[in-house]
């Protein structure tokens, strides 16, 4: 075939393919922090501080789920606290039949309940109520998302319609006293899989599962951004009607990641339950919600790495402030989200690929362009993904 | 039936109410692509500007605190966004999660000065009692957003400032170019806007306590008024926030409280499938 | 049924009251290129809009290969072999120019098979790579590309689609006469293997490239013929030189239409959010280029 169009504009050459070096760096990294969860921090931490970093990789797992939604494909999900409740709520209806040991769960009695509903009988079954916690998050998300999606809705009326989920979610739950426990939701756990739940010894191996489930799934994350499905998730987070005229649905792109986005939700919240002890509509509603929606935002929502940093650290954070000043936290939260939206919307990483691209750019010998190209490996596009002007 | 005609004027009160908060939200939202969660905050501001005129105007507050709250939470909202929503338009999803900060900051900050419990502020004996089932209080609340309707209305179309508001929200370049002053016609839409949050939260102390998370309670369901009725549409609004008071009300009368707002969700879902965009729409042609 | 790739019959659009297009009658053979041209408000892009699903007509059909086009959503008519591009053309600026064209290639596979990573560059990727000489941008990002590289990219993004027609939407607004040179090249390129519509402004690049002309005027086919036939016109003179000569307003006379005079407004270019937005620098030079 002739060249017909000739480009006269000389640029200078693409940078090379990153050396072995570069190229292993990533990966070292994640080996680095895996031996860091996985072996050092078990060894290091006394129980109680182990449980509770958990509980913060729990919420990982959730800030993975919305970096992956949120970040990549530009879907502002403000309700991925229903998905976690389901799943939290799937587990802990397991482990209160479990203790009950054939008997009425306690607060059903305590409510004058006296069958066991219906709805409860399949999850004696803890097969059951392990897959319920991932499935249900993704026919409920593949439900919702394929309805809403279709329809075109997007942007800012999909994270209104997410948000209302949530708080319906939690008027739904509080109401059905004798079925959901109420406003204090399941609780009171005391063995998981014939294992004491206070034991030092079973709170280790849950930290341990934890921290590999959210390995895995970073890992499966990480592989579906890089690949060809990253791209034209990112491609429709900037130009969605443009993807159409490309030959794709964007609906269904967007609903499938919806719903990895919500299944990962879901197992998270069926972990926590055993790890924390509790599920309860407050750690599911609109707060909570947004609250790691935020995390994530701090973190650095372009990035996967950065989304789950952010829910860590500031589920840490929120534990030390409010366990020093309750109310100051409330403060705190606020100014920090102001600032970080300000500041650095593009959270701690975007901050850290910013300040790295700066100093790229000032040596002389790159012919890279002074528009960030961003963390091209964890995907992270450095401009903003929103809704365009009408 | 005798229960649909008593549940009525709760309905049309929580309608009217809604519309009230649903009016700032949809005009902010149409006009500069602003989703503000801290609109809530307005309402309780409102809310609690009629609780402390009642030190100085006693029954009388409601009445005083009407015209304040307006002005209160209307320059609450302009400095919202002097300060910092401004440099935000057109990026809806970011002015979400700014403005959600600033609504804990103000929660927090009315805890502090006012504490965490409810407090109540006693309505003017005249409104006390009613006509048949209408008791008054509802009545007024009806009767102020009528008003509120009816002003906003006028102002929108009989005069030069609100024409240029509709002229910003229907192509904000041709507007600027059209040597409209953008920025202005912003600020004022912002402060009518969170003006009328002031408002509705003078109402709200009508029907209920006052507490720092009253706006909570209203914001959710007031923006899903806003998806329902269409980005910056004044009829929309109103037919949209009378359709789901009136359902969430007698969807918490027969079936039960807990219910009514899964049953509201999947109603505005289902809606959706018919009118994606809500129930009108400006027409633009334009590819992202 | 005639083998015409793609026929409009009797189309019509409306716009809040107003006729944008109003009773087109369109016929494009396989491998022809074939240039939509008309002033401001002709209905040449709403035409495309249509075509493409976009936009829904009020009436009439669109039907390519035999198949009917409207009611059908826009990636299925992709799917379905039609390709087209935008005035302002649209890229994806976060993704490298290899990135841009692979994702274009790949949407015949399903979509379990897109979450394995793109190695190496596919034989359609490549081609249309050099095809619109952008190999050497290969790994650069799309949004630092010049305003004339972006709308090749964007051709060449259509051509790695292999489609069998393609809608070219003012490939040359805005671009610099080098650039209007080489874009010309590609299309007369393109246009070798592949049935084309062009819409244009610009009456210098229609008279170097084009062949077969369709006028559109007030949403309707004015003339159609080859260039010079059209050029010679004295009804397409008067719409470009705007005389609002009443008599200039009946339907196109090689179409045949039984003179329907026109319920469109009086200026055609009143349309002002229905319209064509952003428009080339050749706008003004229309008029003279023609006489």
């Amino acid at each position: 075939m002739t060249t017909t169009v000739r480009n006269v504009v000389r640029v200078a050459p693409p940078p090379a393919g990153p050396s072995w070096r570069g190229r292993l760096r990533a990966p070292a990294v994640f080996v680095l922090v895996a031996v860091l969860a996985l072996v050092v921090a078990p060894l290091l931490l006394e129980p109680f501080r182990l449980g509770l970093l958990a509980k913060y990789l729990c919420f990982g797992i959730v800030a993975l789920g919305i970096g992956l939604a949120w970040g990549q494909g530009g879907m502002l999900t403000l309700g991925q606290g229903v998905f976690f409740g389901l799943g939290g709520y799937a587990m802990g209806m397991y482990l209160k039949l479990h203790d009950a040991g054939g008997d009425l769960p306690d607060f059903m009695v305590w409510s004058g309940v006296e069958k066991l509903p219906a709805l409860w009988v399949p999850f004696e079954n803890p097969v059951f109520a392990v897959a319920f916690a991932v499935i249900g998050p993704v026919v409920l998300a593949v439900l919702l998302g394929s309805l809403v999606f279709r329809q075109r809705v997007r942007g800012a009326y999909f994270a209104i319609l997410t948000q209302a989920l949530a708080a319906a979610t939690v008027i739904l739950l509080v109401g059905q006293q004798g079925l959901t426990g109420g406003t204090n939701g399941l609780t009171n756990f005391f063995d998981l899989f014939g294992q004491d739940l206070a034991a030092d010894g079973t709170q280790r191996g849950l930290y341990i599962v934890v921290a590999a489930v959210l390995g895995v799934l970073y890992l499966v994350a990480w592989q579906l951004v890089r690949s060809r499905f990253g791209r034209l998730l990112i491609a429709i987070r900037d130009g969605e009607d443009r993807v159409r005229f490309l030959g794709y649905n964007p609906a269904t792109v967007k609903t499938v990641t919806f719903a990895v986005s919500a299944g990962m939700a879901g197992l998270a919240g069926a972990l926590f339950v055993p790890v924390v002890g509790i599920i309860s509509p407050a750690l599911l509603g609109v707060v909570p919600s947004l609250e790691l929606v935020v995390a994530v935002a701090v973190g650095g929502r372009f990035s996967l790495a950065g989304a789950v940093l952010g829910a860590v650290v500031m589920g840490y954070a929120k534990t030390s402030f409010s366990e020093q000043f309750a109310d100051g936290w409330l403060y705190l939260q606020g100014a920090l989200f102001i600032l970080v939206m300000t500041l650095a919307p593009k959270g701690i990483f975007g901050l850290a690929a910013t300040a790295r691209d700066f100093v790229v750019s000032r040596r002389p010998r790159t012919g890279r362009p002074l528009m960030s190209t961003g963390t091209a490996d964890i995907g992270g596009p450095l401009i903003e993904a929103q809704e365009p002007r009408a | 039936m005798e229960a649909i005609v008593n549940q009525l004027p709760i309905g049309l009160s929580i309608a009217a109410v809604l519309l009230l908060i649903a009016l700032g939200l949809t005009f902010t939202f149409g006009q500069m692509g602003v989703i503000n969660m801290a609109h809530g905050e307005f309402i309780m501001a409102g809310a609690y500007t009629a609780y402390l005129l009642q030190g100085w105007a006693g029954r009388q507050a409601v009445l005083v605190a009407l015209p304040v709250a307006f002005v209160v939470a209307g320059v609450m909202g302009l400095i919202l966004e002097r300060v910092a929503i401004r440099h935000f338009y057109g990026r809806p999803l970011d002015t979400l999660l700014l403005t959600w900060g600033v609504s804990l900051v103000l929660q927090q900050l009315a805890r502090d000065l006012f504490g965490a419990p409810n407090v109540q502020v006693r309505a003017p004996e005249w409104l006390q009692g009613g006509v048949g089932i209408l008791p008054y209080n509802r009545l007024f609340i009806f009767a102020l957003a009528v008003g509120s309707v009816v002003a906003i209305w006028g102002y929108m179309n009989r005069t030069s400032q609100g024409r240029r508001m509709q002229a910003v929200m229907q192509n904000r370049q041709l507007a600027a170019v059209s040597g409209i002053n953008t920025g202005r016609v912003d600020q004022r839409t912002f402060f009518i806007g969170s003006g009328l949050a002031g408002i509705a939260g003078v109402a709200l102390t009508l029907i209920g306590p006052v507490g720092p998370a009253l706006g909570t309670y209203y914001i959710v369901d007031a923006f899903l008024v806003v998806v329902a009725g269409g980005l910056g549409q004044l009829r929309g609004a109103l037919i949209a926030a009378a359709a789901l008071g009136l359902l969430n009300s007698y969807a918490e009368f027969w079936t039960n409280a807990s219910l009514a707002k899964v049953i509201v969700f999947v109603v505005i879902i289902a809606f959706l499938q018919i009118r994606p965009q809500g129930l009108f729409v400006l027409k633009a042609r334009a590819l992202t | 049924m005639s083998g015409a790739l793609l026929e409009v019959r009797d189309l019509s659009v409306v716009f809040d009251g107003f006729r944008a297009i109003d009773g087109i009658d369109l016929t494009v053979e396989q491998g022809e290129l074939r240039f939509l041209i008309g002033p401001n408000g002709a209905g040449k892009t709403t035409l495309i809009d249509v075509i493409t699903g976009l936009t829904r007509p009020a009436a009439g059909s669109v039907r390519f290969e035999g198949r009917d086009l409207v009611g059908r959503k826009e990636h299925e008519i992709v799917r379905m072999g039609v390709g087209r591009t935008f005035q302002t053309s649209v890229v994806f600026e976060q993704l490298s120019v290899v990135e841009n064209l692979d994702l274009a290639a790949s949407f015949r596979r399903p979509l379990w098979s897109l979450a394995r990573r793109r190695r190496g560059v596919s034989d359609a990727v490549d081609a249309a790579m050099r095809t619109t000489g952008l190999d050497a941008l290969a790994d650069r990002p799309a949004g630092v590309l010049s305003h004339g590289q972006r709308q090749w990219l964007e051709i060449g993004m259509l051509i790695a689609q292999r489609p069998r027609l393609l809608l070219l939407d003012e490939p040359v607004a805005g671009m610099s006469g080098d650039e209007r040179a080489r874009t010309g090249e590609l299309l007369t390129e393109i246009a070798k293997d592949h049935t084309v519509i062009v819409v244009e402004h610009d009456m210098d690049f229609l008279r170097r490239y084009a062949s077969q002309v369709t006028v559109l005027h007030e949403g309707k086919v004015l003339v159609e013929g080859s260039v010079d036939e059209v050029r010679a016109d004295p009804r397409v003179q008067e719409v470009y030189l705007g005389r609002a000569d009443d008599k200039s307003r009946t339907g196109g006379g090689g179409e045949g239409r039984a003179g329907g005079d026109g319920d469109g407004p009086a200026d055609g270019r009143s349309q002002a959010g229905d319209g064509e937005k952003s428009r080339g620098p050749a706008v003004g030079s229309a008029a003279g280029e023609v006489k």
